[in-house]
């Protein structure tokens, strides 16, 4: 929203201050000012009234015209004109010889053949209007050579505010209630508003109006006749242009003047369409138009300003293109009305269409300025165009009123939640700038809130803090730090692990954290063939939330199956495992996902890898070991072989696999792709080990290779363990052989005792059981 | 006799000139002092000579005997040291112009810069606690005050769930949570409650450069007896120039936010220009960095907590505007690309 310094300066005199640092000011108490304010006017000079006072046409153009101007100067002067409304007797602005319009200063000039000693200027010229269709035409009585900055308000400082800034002040959507604002920061008192009064028109005959919708908190209106006034007087236009709005007619621009002034809406009717004004809703959908000639289907929620059974406006949004005002309307039905605001927000988004109006209307505006707002019009119609009649009595009806709010507080809730001491007289002054009523008495300060603060803004004791430190200045403050007690700070184990986790992976296994969105990403598995399963979804989309991160995380391999020939991603993110039926609440479970591709590595290398990084992973955080169990795959896009769940502590903590073989090919023929996902809470459960020390061996060690025909290690591991020697320390895999017999194993056993040296005699007879234990299971030495 | 023990000098030296390396040095020791070597022979020649001469002799033989024994370790140095200058010389000389191959893994932005903050506000004693991504609509609207037609609530800006849960939109959801967990230390051991929660936030708009339906956020909370606008400036200032390492100017605005009262949007002094103004923000010499405000009584209310004798303040950071500012992130759509080029470039800095 645009505001006009010259406007607000109605209200409140501002001789003697810096209204630059008055804006600033306004911007750290009140609402947020874009760093950009317009000087207008500062960029024109030397404009003058002039009259024309002889117009010749010009010998060898058709468009120019030969004129003799008397700007107010001894002789008239000559000048070359284009425009096409030039006629003798017509005032306009001129810019005499050595006038300045932006960067350009006005010199005597040949044009055409023929010297203009300064020219004529349009509106949009000087900056007033967007109107280029000719020079400005004067009506108003001004002697010639009379600087135009002199008598219209050319010269003006605006600025903008933020409408987001505003949308908790319902009364600062005009400039009154921004001039109440600066009243109170520059510590000047507010004028009143000049209105027209209305009692005297009490026994004219009332306008036939009834609210018949509890949507409609207060309608008034009156009717006025013999308008004859067409065009605004230019310092209203030249307002209205400068906060953003182009002038239309005279009705049109007040009724607009007086939204920009108090932030009241107002709407004209044709006298003659509006004969017994109903408000609102009807029982079926229709169509309706308004009258920036759209049609727009009205819905049955959607309140409606009717003449009887007709609509003829929605209510608080737009008026219907039948009702407008034409060129021969003598009478109008003039609109001042508050309504719901939540209802009218609502219908402005279910007609996707927001107005200056409406905007307002969904604040919660204070229905008690709609007559005030009504006696304005008449102060400016009348003023302006004195022979207009009004010719029917304030009709006013007012069925719902806002209550009113008023509090006390005392002293200590004030030093309570500032933590600073502002004095009395300063709480007394501030209030009562800013239009509440206020008291103190026995230290209790009594507040009743003014209703224009009290249709949602103002309700309770902390606001009223706001309203006083607003004012003081946050920069005023002193600032320190709080007297709470120290306790030292619990960090979640979950928290813990997952820092771990992630340090681990980055620089230890070089992987790369990634994120990802919680849906399922459907264009990408459509093209990869992964089918989005059924889980909980958004409203309205179709849209599903997922039920693993794997499949994200395959797209992600495949966006990035360029980046390197050896990379792996990994992520922790969420998933919804379907309703909790019990409690109707998403299953949400935090996963830990790490999926590697490698054109490098077989399948075998690349997926024991990961074992390993797994493995290592529990070992590190949890200093435990990890075991693998076959599993089925329960998702379609899951290799049905190679899947395996990992566990710890005989908990399953997550799974570790492949994807489906052609959901690989298509990422990449020559490339094999691996993943786990882990559960973070499960594994962050799961209890540490603690380390338990063990003295260095002092005595040397044996190991033994034995070479075996089998391809799984595990029975190996069980025959080990059944001979359950105390001398064995450990047993790994030293290698693997492939040939055409098949696979063999040659593992590798650690005979050690920390009392003694080992004889050969003890560990080849523990050997030869574990030989003896393996042929039991049809396990042979190669 | 004496002669022999000249002429097997002249000989040994002969030969201790000729070796070239340490085999033939040992052959030479072996040659003349070995067991049945030429001057052990020597000695054997000596049953004939007189007592007088077998002294003499078997002083100039042992002398003879020393003599070698120090030529041969002389040269052993001499040619040991030799050896050890060939074996530099041939050293491979390794050139280290080439670039060097870095096989490291990387964070994602928003977990670096989240980690930072965490610091920050661990060091002043603020627990760090997670969420939930899907949460009720009391959680996220009805306990922060946001009446049921507030904008906000619209199905346009927020993502319901069929089952009426939604995806939630702001960090502030977890508030709730955190002052039900910790009222109770709040209340009966005087423990006053201090949280940030970071987390994933999701709005229901078009994603572009400059908007994303996915982001992070980071929620703070302080809630004591006597907790004042004085203390939040205070803390507000102290902990972003930790953020920031540096000190940075805070100013309050009033800004509107239905949970808290009085509601600000806090801006700092620019971090480009230092609060001379520059282009970046937009001249003004002030950035806007968060919302933030004295904690809503009914808010306080929904917590269990009272807001008669406690008060606390609020604020809400947005980390992948943090991430954003600080590496130079120009399109927010990166962060959640997946995309290696990006996001390889990301590591721990200390």
């Amino acid at each position: 929203m645009f505001l006009s310094m010259n406007w607000i300066g109605d209200f409140v005199d501002f001789s003697g201050l810096d209204k630059l640092q008055l804006i600033h000011q306004f911007s750290l108490s009140t609402a947020e000012v874009e760093n950009e304010i317009f000087m207008k006017g500062s960029d024109i000079d030397g404009i003058v009234c002039a009259e024309i006072v002889s117009v010749e046409p010009h010998p060898e153009s058709e468009k120019l015209h030969l004129l003799k101007v008397d700007c107010g100067e001894d002789a008239p002067v000559e000048v070359v004109c284009g425009a096409p409304n030039v006629k003798v007797g017509l005032k306009t602005a001129f810019a005499k010889v050595g006038a300045r319009i932006g960067d350009i200063t006005i010199s005597a000039r040949k044009l055409a053949g023929y010297v203009s000693n300064g020219m004529c200027c349009s509106e949009a010229e000087i900056g007033i209007s967007d109107n280029n269709s000719g020079i400005m035409e004067i009506t108003d009585d001004i002697a010639n050579g009379t600087p135009l900055k002199e008598v219209y308000q050319i010269e003006d400082i605006i600025f903008e505010v933020d409408n987001k800034s505003l949308t908790n002040r319902p009364d600062l959507w005009g400039h009154y209630g921004i001039a109440r604002e600066f009243a109170a920061l520059a510590g000047r008192p507010l004028k009143e508003i000049p209105t027209a009064g209305l009692d005297i028109y009490e026994s004219l005959p009332a306008v036939d109006m009834k609210i018949e919708d509890p949507l409609c908190y207060r309608y008034s209106c009156i009717q006025v006749d013999r308008i004859s006034r067409n065009i605004s007087p230019v310092n209203m236009r030249i307002r209205l242009y400068y906060c953003g709005m182009r002038a239309i007619n005279f009705l049109a621009d007040i009724t607009n003047y007086i939204m920009l002034e108090m932030g009241q809406p107002m709407h004209a009717f044709d006298s003659r369409k509006v004969q017994k004004i109903r408000i609102k809703r009807f029982a079926d959908d229709f169509q309706f138009q308004t009258l920036d000639k759209e049609i727009r289907n009205i819905d049955t929620d959607t309140l409606m300003i009717c003449n009887d059974n007709t609509p003829v406006g929605i209510a608080g949004i737009m008026g219907g293109l039948d009702s407008e005002i034409v060129e021969d309307t003598s009478a109008l039905t003039l609109e001042s009305a508050c309504f719901d605001p939540v209802s009218i927000r609502k219908s402005t988004v279910r007609l996707g269409h927001r107005t200056d109006a409406s905007m307002r209307y969904e604040k919660s505006l204070d229905p008690e300025m709609t007559v005030t707002a009504i006696g304005r019009f008449l102060r400016l119609l009348l003023d302006n165009d004195p022979s207009a009649q009004v010719i029917s009595s304030l009709t006013d009806e007012y069925v719902y009123k806002y209550p009113r709010v008023a509090f006390d507080f005392d002293r200590a809730f004030v030093d309570r939640y500032t933590g600073i001491y502002i004095d009395d007289t300063t709480i007394l002054d501030t209030l009562t700038s800013l239009g509440f009523d206020v008291s103190l008495k026995d230290n209790v300060f009594s507040v009743k809130v003014p209703s224009w603060r009290a249709t949602k803004d103002v309700t309770i004791k902390a606001d009223i803090i706001e309203e006083i430190t607003r004012i003081y200045g946050y920069d005023n403050f002193d600032i320190h730090t709080a007297q709470s007690p120290l306790y030292p700070v619990e960090i979640s184990a979950e928290k813990n692990v997952e820092n771990q986790i992630k340090d681990l992976l980055v620089k230890r296994f070089s992987l790369h954290e990634v994120h990802s969105y919680i849906w399922p990403y459907y264009d990408e598995f459509k093209m990869l063939g992964i089918e989005v399963e059924d889980n909980i979804g958004l409203v309205g989309s179709g849209v599903v939330i997922r039920r693993s991160i794997a499949p994200t995380q395959l797209c992600q391999i495949n966006t990035n199956s360029a980046y390197a020939p050896d990379f792996g991603i990994f992520e922790i993110g969420r998933i919804a495992d379907g309703v909790n039926a019990e409690t109707n609440l998403v299953n949400e479970q935090k996963k830990l996902c790490i999926t590697l591709f490698s054109k490098t590595k077989t399948a075998e290398q690349l997926y024991l890898s990961l074992r390993d990084i797994i493995a290592v992973m529990m070992d590190d955080i949890k200093h435990k070991a990890v075991t693998f169990e076959k599993k089925e795959a329960t998702h379609s896009w899951q290799h049905p072989k190679n899947l395996n769940s990992i566990l710890c502590d005989g908990k399953v903590i997550g799974e570790i696999g492949m994807p489906y073989p052609t959901i690989s090919a298509k990422i990449d023929k020559k490339a094999v792709i691996v993943y786990a996902e882990m559960d973070v809470k499960d594994l962050a459960e799961i209890p540490s080990a603690s380390i338990e020390y063990e003295e260095p061996a002092k005595y040397p060690g044996v190991e033994v290779d034995l070479t075996l025909r089998t391809s799984v290690f595990a029975p190996i591991a069980k025959a080990v363990q059944k001979v359950n020697s105390p001398l064995v320390k450990k047993l790994s895999l030293a290698d693997i052989y492939d040939d055409e017999t098949g696979r063999a194993l040659t593992v590798r056993i650690a005979f050690s005792d920390n009392t003694r040296t080992l004889t050969r005699e003890e560990v080849t007879s523990i050997v030869d059981e574990i030989v003896e234990e393996l042929k039991k299971v049809n396990v042979f030495m190669k | 006799m004496f002669e022999k023990i000249d002429g097997l000098r002249a000989d040994f030296e002969q030969k201790l000139k000729a070796a070239s390396d340490a085999r033939e040095l040992e052959n030479i020791r072996i040659e003349f002092l070995g067991k049945k070597g030429s001057v052990t022979d020597l000695l054997k020649g000596m049953k004939d000579l007189s007592v007088e001469e077998k002294k003499s002799f078997g002083q100039q033989v042992n002398d003879l005997k020393n003599e070698i024994g120090d030529a041969i370790a002389e040269k052993s140095a001499c040619l040991a040291k030799a050896q050890l200058e060939r074996e530099i010389n041939s050293a491979p000389d390794i050139d280290l112009t080439a670039p060097a191959v870095l096989d490291r893994g990387s964070y994602h932005p928003i977990t670096l810069v989240q980690r930072e903050c965490e610091q920050v506000f661990r060091s002043m004693g603020f627990a760090v606690e997670d969420y939930s991504e899907i949460v009720t609509d009391y959680e996220c609207f009805e306990a922060l005050n946001i009446p049921k037609h507030h904008p906000a609530r619209d199905m346009q800006d927020t993502y319901y769930l069929t089952n009426g849960q939604l995806l939630k939109s702001h960090t502030s959801a977890a508030q709730n949570a955190i002052y039900k967990k910790y009222r109770q230390a709040l209340i009966e051991e005087g423990k006053p409650i201090k949280a940030v929660f970071p987390g994933r936030c999701f709005r229901n708009e078009a994603t572009d450069a400059c908007h994303e339906n996915t982001f992070f956020q980071m929620e703070g909370v302080m809630v004591d007896k006597n907790i004042n606008i004085s203390n939040l400036i205070f803390f507000m200032k102290t902990m972003l120039s930790g953020v920031f390492k540096r000190d940075v100017k805070v100013r309050l605005r009033p800004g509107f936010f239905p949970f808290v009262e009085p509601g600000f949007e806090l801006d700092i002094s620019c971090l480009i220009c230092g609060g001379d103004g520059c282009p970046s923000c937009k001249h003004s010499g002030w950035l806007e960095l968060c919302p933030c405000g004295m904690i809503h009584p009914e808010v306080l209310k929904a917590g269990g907590i009272d807001p008669e004798e406690y008060t606390g303040f609020a604020f809400g950071l947005g980390l992948t505007r943090l991430a954003m500012m600080k590496y130079g992130i120009k399109d927010i759509r990166d962060l959640n690309s997946g995309n290696l080029k990006s996001l390889s470039q990301f590591t721990q800095d200390c």
